[in-house]
């Protein structure tokens, strides 16, 4: 479904991505760990858009896109949410979820002039779909809350509503879990279990080991902008490289524990 | 209207106060969107000229003219926008400043040069003099339906699925577009609607006033359109308007001092910019300003005094 | 018009303009914001000196740096006014670009209440005037006197910069203002001292220019101000050098746009230039990875 083929990203002398292959099978939930700095990010914003490959290519369902614009990506089903949450603070809760189906409406600014049936009916269409991602990500009661105004946990689950509301075949998740406690965390995977029930496709990048092992089939790991290890968590768990990779470091210890 | 008439808004203030509401408006637009734009007094020099141009030399009604004042700008702000909108914040203000003069001074020159290429006499801008003698057909009926539709045009804008992604490319354009939004897209038809409604003042007041010069759209024409934005505050359309009201209706109430108009001005737009960000119609920057005042200050407000002080 | 007069006459204008622009530069640089009030202090400076000469009867040479103390007060007032508040609340760049328009117009409005709108000169022979002879082309002792001064003022602020610990200190808080505090650097005093410097060389160009034109408006500051903002643009924003050089370009297409029949256009050119600029070097035309910052 997506397929990464060499893809370098250079900023300045810094090599972020080098030479990266991934290929992202359709239903899979797919794993991407690796150090602080290994580069995730970047090869999310890569697939996403934002930023674009010094060399290497990008297909998705079999469509180069490298060079779209990052609505053109989301509109051909690929969303994604931010390590550092980025919701639409001064909106409410509703709104950032009316907001991210705009791909999926058509009305213009003169079916709202002059109140057309499709405007009505394309209106009150976005809105249930909202209100019903709301009810699944547990925020019914915070439809009409700043969307800034909210907690930290609440923001992050309204992170993966946004994304899932531009109705996406392919979810990439950027740390979705950062700074949520084990319980909230636990809930998360089981929303991306959920996720695979519907037939969508997932990247996720983690440091919680466990989550990874909760849902992940398989894991590609990420050092220094390179692809050091590729496999089922399990056969990742005991990869010397990976090990390597991590020694020293916090997840250390969460890998061996996992 | 006596009871006005008697403080100094007589009929002419007052459709200058319309006029003025809707060039706020349009820099409301383009700022609601994010985007400091600084080119609408250019857009509203463009206007004007076309604008009398067509009912000085072809004796077109009004309407026409309003029509091809803003067409023009229109046309205009399309080759402007598509580069200059890549700018941000303050290289966007200077480029579209820079616009606004180059804009300025063509008009100034403009006979000149169209003789010199036509190789006839061209006197259609008249140079620094500019057109006098203009019919004063613009009523206050006109300005108020004007403003009317543009406010209700306004309203349905901010309720569609465009208005929304104005909102969202204001907040955060790459998470805006992340999310399906044609951001350069939003950005331009914005800049292009902003011109439009600028050159349509310019073209409505061009027939109040009767004279238009090129030195009637330069910086300070700017500044006077970005003041009625900012002291009434963008966070609503209704921010604009009473910004262009309370700015021109004041230094008529105030007429007694006159010298002091532009220092009170200034005063104005610093109080504002300094204690009331949100501009007077934002219920939480007066709630704020409240709490200030009552000696209690936010809780941000605590943390940021730490972090500096 | 021959060329060498032309080259003369942009030398001279291009040190008035990378004086009132250096000034511009430094508080960019320093503090990231776009202070559109400088063109006031500059008019400021130009009216200081004015009263200094006619009033205290003091020479051009005492006006000149009275001048400077002045408008460097008045532009610490400025930041005191405009600035300090909206930094406190982290405000951002676009709103203290508002402010400080908002202190222009304060300040213009202030300088015609108190001098009026009428054009004023220094008195006949403050200054030579007579054109030097035995020249091949026609210089005044005052643009000799002009580009001396300019030159000297940029030599002092380089020095000031470069070598000295306030300098060391500005560059600090220019690169980086959290860092610069863990170093115990006080950035509000910082923030004083670059706007004292910028109001002073702001005044110097203020006196300067006056003397060259002998027409002190309060208006005479709006048109340096676009200009000013063209010079720091084709210097790269905030770049102290380049500053210096955009002076001097845009001096020199200004003269020969003049000379070579376009008077009339010549703002147009300046401000195509500008616009052109922004959209294909917004780094600006000396701008480089290594730029010098304050
Ligand atoms: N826009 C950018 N410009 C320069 N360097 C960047 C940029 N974005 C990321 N980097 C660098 O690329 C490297 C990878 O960053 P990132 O993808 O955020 O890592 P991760 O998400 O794995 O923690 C880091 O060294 C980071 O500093
Ligand atoms: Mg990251």
């Amino acid at each position: 479904m997506l397929e990464l083929k060499k893809v370098s990203r250079l900023f300045g002398g810094l090599q972020a991505l080098h030479q990266v292959d991934m290929h992202v099978l359709e239903g899979r939930i797919v794993g991407l760990i690796g150090p602080n700095g290994a580069g995730k990010t970047t090869l999310i914003n890569n697939i996403s858009g934002l930023d674009h490959p010094t060399s290497g290519t990008i297909h998705f369902e079999g469509r180069e896109i490298h060079n779209l614009p990052p609505h053109r990506i989301t509109g051909l089903g690929i969303a994604r949410t931010y390590q550092n949450i980025r919701l639409f603070g001064e909106m409410t809760v509703l709104e950032n979820l009316l907001i991210s189906q705009h791909g999926r409406g058509q009305a213009t600014v003169f079916d709202s002039l002059v109140f057309t049936p499709r405007f009505r009916a394309e209106e009150r269409r976005l809105k249930d779909a909202a209100l019903q991602l709301l009810e699944r990500f547990q925020l019914a009661g915070m439809a009409h809350l700043l969307a800034g105004n909210l907690p930290y946990g609440d923001q992050r689950r309204l992170e993966m509503a946004r994304a899932l509301a531009t109705g996406p075949k392919l979810l990439l998740l950027d740390e979705p879990t950062a700074g949520m406690n084990p319980i909230e965390t636990e809930q998360l995977g089981e929303q991306i279990l959920r996720l695979r029930d519907e037939q969508l496709t997932v990247l996720v990048i983690e440091h919680d080991m466990s989550l990874i092992h909760q849902v992940c089939d398989e894991i590609y790991v990420l050092n220094f902008g390179q692809i050091i290890a590729h496999g089922t968590p399990d056969v990742i768990k005991h990869n010397p490289q990976v090990i390597e990779a991590y020694l020293g470091r916090e997840e250390d210890a969460e890998l061996a524990g996992g | 209207m006596d009871l006005l008439r008697s403080i100094g808004i007589t009929e002419i203030v007052f459709q200058l106060m319309l006029v003025n509401a809707i060039l706020g408006l349009s820099i409301y637009l383009t700022l609601y969107t994010g985007m400091f734009s600084l080119a609408n007094a250019g857009f509203m020099a463009i206007g004007a000229y076309v604008g009398v141009v067509l009912t000085q030399n072809y004796d077109l009604p009004l309407w026409a003219a309003l029509i091809g004042g803003m067409l023009a700008a229109g046309v205009v702000a399309v080759p402007i926008g598509l580069p200059v909108l890549r700018l941000r914040d303050i290289y966007l203000a200077i480029a579209t400043i820079g616009f606004g003069e180059v804009v300025r001074i063509l008009i100034l020159n403009f006979d000149t040069l169209a003789s010199s290429i036509s190789g006839e006499s061209v006197q259609l801008t008249r140079g620094a003099l500019g057109i006098t003698g203009i019919p004063k057909i613009t009523e206050t009926w006109q300005l108020l339906l004007f403003l009317v539709v543009t406010v209700y045009i306004l309203v349905r804008l901010h309720r569609s699925r465009f208005g929304r992604a104005m909102a969202a490319v204001r907040q955060d354009e790459q998470a805006a577009a992340t999310m399906g939004i044609n951001v350069v897209y939003v950005k331009n038809a914005v800049f292009i609607f902003s011109a439009i409604l600028a050159a349509s003042a310019g073209v409505l007041k061009a027939h109040l006033t009767r004279t238009i010069s090129p030195g009637d759209y330069g910086f300070d024409q700017v500044v006077n359109i970005l003041a009625f934005a900012v002291l009434g505050g963008t966070s609503t359309w209704l921010g604009p308007i009473v910004g262009g009201f309370v700015l021109t209706a004041l230094p008529e109430i105030l007429r007694e001092f006159k010298q002091y108009r532009g220092i009170v001005n200034g005063v104005i737009l610093l109080m504002v910019i300094v204690y009331l960000p949100g501009g007077l119609v934002n219920i939480n920057g007066w709630k704020r300003l409240w709490r200030r005042i009552r000696g209690q200050p936010s809780v941000t407000g605590k943390i940021q005094d730490a972090e500096t002080g | 018009m021959n060329i060498t007069q032309q080259i003369v006459n942009a030398i001279w204008l291009g040190g008035v303009y990378s004086l009132f622009a250096l000034g511009y530069a430094l508080v960019f640089s320093v503090l990231g914001v776009l202070n559109l009030a400088h063109s006031a202090v500059f008019m400021w400076g130009a009216f200081i000196g004015l009263v200094a000469v006619t009033q205290l009867n003091v020479s051009v040479w005492a006006a000149i740096p009275l001048a400077m103390v002045v408008s460097g007060i008045i532009s610490i007032v400025l930041d005191v006014v405009a600035f300090a508040p909206l930094r406190r609340r982290n405000a951002p760049r676009i709103s203290q670009l508002i402010s400080s328009i908002g202190a222009a117009i304060l300040l213009v409005n202030i300088a015609q209440l108190i001098f009026g709108t009428q054009p004023q000169r220094f008195p006949l022979g403050s200054i030579p005037s007579d054109p030097l002879e035995g020249l091949p082309v026609r210089i005044t002792p005052i643009q000799i006197i002009i580009l001396l001064v300019a030159v000297t003022l940029m030599a002092v602020l380089q020095y000031l910069v470069v070598r000295t610990r306030a300098g060391q200190a500005m560059r600090a808080v220019a690169f980086n203002q959290r860092v610069a505090s863990l170093l115990g650097i006080n950035s509000g005093n910082v923030f004083r001292m670059t706007f004292f410097l910028a109001g002073a060389l702001a005044g110097a160009a203020g006196v300067l220019f006056g003397l060259a034109y002998n027409t002190i408006t309060p208006f005479m500051g709006d048109s340096v101000a676009l200009k000013g903002l063209t010079v720091i643009v084709l210097g790269g924003l905030g770049n102290i050098q380049g500053a210096v050089v955009g002076g001097f370009v845009v001096a020199a297409l200004e003269v020969f746009s003049i000379a070579a029949g376009g008077s009339n256009y010549r703002e147009a050119f300046v401000f195509t230039l500008l616009f052109l600029i922004l959209l294909f070097r917004p780094q600006g035309l000396v701008g480089q990875a290594a730029q010098t910052r304050a």
